[in-house]
């Protein structure tokens, strides 16, 4: 399967060309080049997960692929860094999710994008972007993880601050940024860690279930705590940062100030779920070596869910609404993991993680796509000055009601499938954990369905010109998505990915179906009544719980803590202070270095006159000085 | 007295050539430091080499009688100070066209 290099290979090329050539062409070939190239791009995925798939299993489980790796530098005998491809069903099915996703995105961008200064830039930095996130999910090893890991995060920063002339743009790109590069810090102590103590980056040698690689780590422990913990947990803080968990998940909803096309590829579908793969990666080895890091990370995850979910419930910008709701529903997919076992039924978390994975970047890049389509008609991220919108708009309407259905946990859309299969894991983990996530589950069908009547349903607002349905460019994506989530949901996924890479058939729990249904449905009917029609109901909620409601519209005053934390704290406690040292001390010092030469310089100019004569006798008195030493001395 | 007796016999001692090749040497020193017109510096150098030449020839003819690396020298240097004096007037003639002047002086817009 040595074509898989080509899905990689490709996507670079696109983003050379297009990068080089930037404003020669007319924007329409830029535009045309990126997409073709990720329509082939697209095409191989399929074909390479249609090939991996229907290759028969070995003793009932499917192998792992290494078409492609080369040693890229090697340091000592242990340390060294190999980039390669590897392909086994979460790679594999990532491939097809980002493939999918990234060249929707780009047909879409073709309507949406199309008066925008800088649309060849656009395409360039979406084909970056989808060649760092593709080298991602083939890593073979962690340390390639990690760089394309960078990667993607720099072309996420290049994509948020697209808008670099809108200063909100430019603040959210660097916070991205930050906060997930602060993150990182932990991802890079941790791969340093567990590899000093394994002597390997390998994912292959790592995950292969052979316990002789982590002899050494038998008994060494920091602080208390297992080396393994520290190493998987560190490593963790680098996923929670890219997947927006809780308390690192204050970027996402500010990288809203991106073009909504890059929203839908970035921060609903494929980098924010990096975190999730991440920690599907290394599934096998937080299972064995530190069950309790995994324990955390569905507390995490938990906590962050419902954290977002309730913030999703009074936002007012129908981006951040979903933001919000992306971050709610990555942390279903950590939940699925963390309370997973391994293995046949035990190791349903995982395979249901996935399988929300999948369905997920579609229905979310359909939402986002959809919003984009609507902001596109009305100018304006405000729900306020929506309404109404089902007349003008039916095709974005339709699709985007089969979005909420999905997310909402309707059958028979795709989100229902995965997500009841989340829950019965939460279940079979703990009963609160279960009743928790069902209770999520209800908010998101709730605010995603406030959200759906307050764009399409509710108060008119009025226009200054008639809203109008997309252009062509725009509705295909959203069609496509629309059908994928319709019937996404009926794929055997529990035969394609699973904890050990052996089949496993999804039955349906019944009882967890019907609960989530109905509260589902329940939800639904709320937000009804409260957004169908204008209603005064939800203005009474907002003062009944004032102090909830204001808190939540603040986002729980997380931004301000951070903003307490580091203005306060750091930046006078230790910026200021160091910031002092470096001016009074280290400056002074070279200061005084440079200000000492130029006075000595400047008294000694004179003698550089430019006068010839000058010179010549200078040398003749030296002359003949040397000439008095050497004769009478 | 001895020397003028040498030379009023016909006899003339290296120290009365040594002599002269001094007076012009630092003749050529002094006007080298003290003039203001390039042409006269370049004349003063003339003088210097000048000076240098009286010497190969005298020492040669003096203290190596029979050999003539010396006077090959002296010729030599000939040569080089025509080479040299065509290649300064060269030089002075472009600055007099940038400067409308020969002024040594007036030369210090390099220091810069």
């Amino acid at each position: 399967m040595q074509y898989t290099l080509l899905i990689l290979v490709l996507p670079l090329l696109s983003f050379i060309v297009l990068g080089l050539v930037d404003s020669k062409w007319k924007p329409k070939v830029a535009g045309t080049i990126g997409t073709v190239v990720l329509g082939i791009i697209t095409a191989l995925s399929y074909f390479a997960a249609w090939e991996y798939f229907s290759m028969h299993r070995i003793a009932g489980v499917y192998e792992k692929i290494i078409p492609f790796n080369i040693e890229w530098l090697r340091f000592t005998d242990y340390l060294y860094i190999n980039l390669g491809i590897l392909l086994d069903p979460i790679s594999v099915m990532m491939l097809v999710v980002i493939t999918t996703v990234s060249f929707m995105v780009n047909i879409y961008s073709l309507g949406y994008m199309v008066n925008e200064k800088g649309f060849e830039r656009y395409y360039a930095f979406l084909s970056l972007f989808t060649f760092s996130m593709l080298g991602l999910v083939v890593a073979t090893n962690i340390f390639q993880m990690y760089i394309f890991w960078e990667l993607v995060g720099v072309s996420s920063y290049l994509l948020i601050g697209f808008y670099y002339t809108k200063p909100s743009a430019v603040a959210a790109a660097k916070k991205a940024f930050i906060v997930t590069r602060f993150a990182d810090l932990g991802f890079l102590i941790g791969i340093l860690v567990l590899s000093f103590y394994t002597k390997t980056f390998d994912f292959g040698i790592l995950t292969s279930g052979d316990t002789s690689v982590f002899a050494s780590t038998v008994g060494a422990s920091f602080m208390g705590i297992s080396v393994m913990s520290w190493a998987l947990g560190l490593i963790f803080i680098g996923g929670a940062g890219k997947s927006a968990m809780f308390p690192l998940q204050i970027w996402l909803p500010d990288a809203m100030e991106g073009p909504t096309p890059v929203s839908a590829l970035i921060h609903a579908a494929t980098m924010v779920v990096a975190g999730v793969f991440l920690v599907a990666r290394l599934f096998p080895l937080y299972i064995v070596y530190s069950p309790e890091v995994l324990h955390g990370i569905a507390y995490v995850g938990a906590f962050t869910s419902l954290f977002a979910a309730i913030i999703a419930c009074v936002q007012t910008d129908i981006k951040r609404v979903l933001a919000f709701s992306t971050i709610s529903q990555i942390g279903f997919m950590m939940v699925g993991l963390g309370v997973s076992g391994n293995g046949g039924h035990e190791g349903v978390g995982y395979m249901a993680s996935m399988f929300h994975l999948f369905t997920h970047a579609m229905f979310k890049a359909l939402l986002f796509l959809g919003a984009g389509s609507v902001i596109h008609a009305v100018h304006s991220n405000e729900m306020s000055h929506m309404g109404g919108l089902r007349k003008y708009m039916p095709i974005t309407n339709i699709t985007f009601l089969i979005a909420c259905l999905a997310i909402a946990g309707i059958p028979p859309f795709s989100g229902f499938f995965s997500k009841d299969e989340i829950l019965s894991a939460c279940y079979e983990f703990s009963p609160y954990m279960g009743a928790t996530m069902t209770f999520i589950a209800g908010l998101t069908a709730f605010y995603m369905f406030r959200l759906y009547f307050n764009i399409f349903w509710g108060k008119e607002h009025k226009h200054q010109h008639t809203p109008h349905e997309s252009p062509f460019a725009m509705a295909l994506p959203l069609v496509f998505l629309a059908a994928v989530t319709v019937f996404a949901g009926w794929i055997p996924f529990g035969h394609f990915v699973t904890s050990d890479r052996a089949n496993y058939d999804i039955h349906l729990d019944f009882s967890v179906a019907t609960i989530s249904v109905l509260i589902a449905v329940c939800s639904i009917t709320l937000a009804i009544i409260m957004y169908r029609k204008e209603s005064k109901v939800p203005k009474k909620l907002a003062t009944t719980f004032s102090g909830l409601h204001k808190a939540a519209t603040n986002r729980f005053y997380i931004d301000e803590v951070y903003i307490f934390i580091t203005k306060k704290i750091i930046f006078n406690n230790i910026s200021l202070p160091l910031a002092w040292f470096d001016r009074h001390v280290i400056d002074a010092t070279m200061n005084g270095f440079a200000g000492t030469t130029q006075w000595v310089s400047l008294k000694i100019k004179g003698f550089q006159s430019g006068q010839v004569q000058q010179y010549a006798y200078v040398f003749l008195l030296g002359t003949l000085i040397i000439t008095v030493l050497v004769l009478f001395i | 007295m001895d020397l003028l007796n040498n030379i009023l016999a016909g006899q003339i001692p290296i120290e009365a050539y040594l002599g002269v090749s001094l007076i012009m040497f630092f003749a050529g020193v002094y006007g080298f430091l003290s003039r203001k017109s390039m042409l006269m510096i370049l004349i003063s150098i003339e003088l210097m080499l000048n000076a240098a030449d009286i010497n190969f020839v005298v020492f040669n003819r003096y203290l190596f009688p029979g050999h003539l690396e010396g006077f090959y020298f002296a010729l030599f240097t000939i040569a080089i100070a025509a080479c040299e004096t065509a290649v300064a007037i060269a030089i002075i003639i472009n600055i007099y066209r940038n400067l409308t002047s020969v002024e040594v002086g007036n030369l210090d817009q390099m220091k810069e």
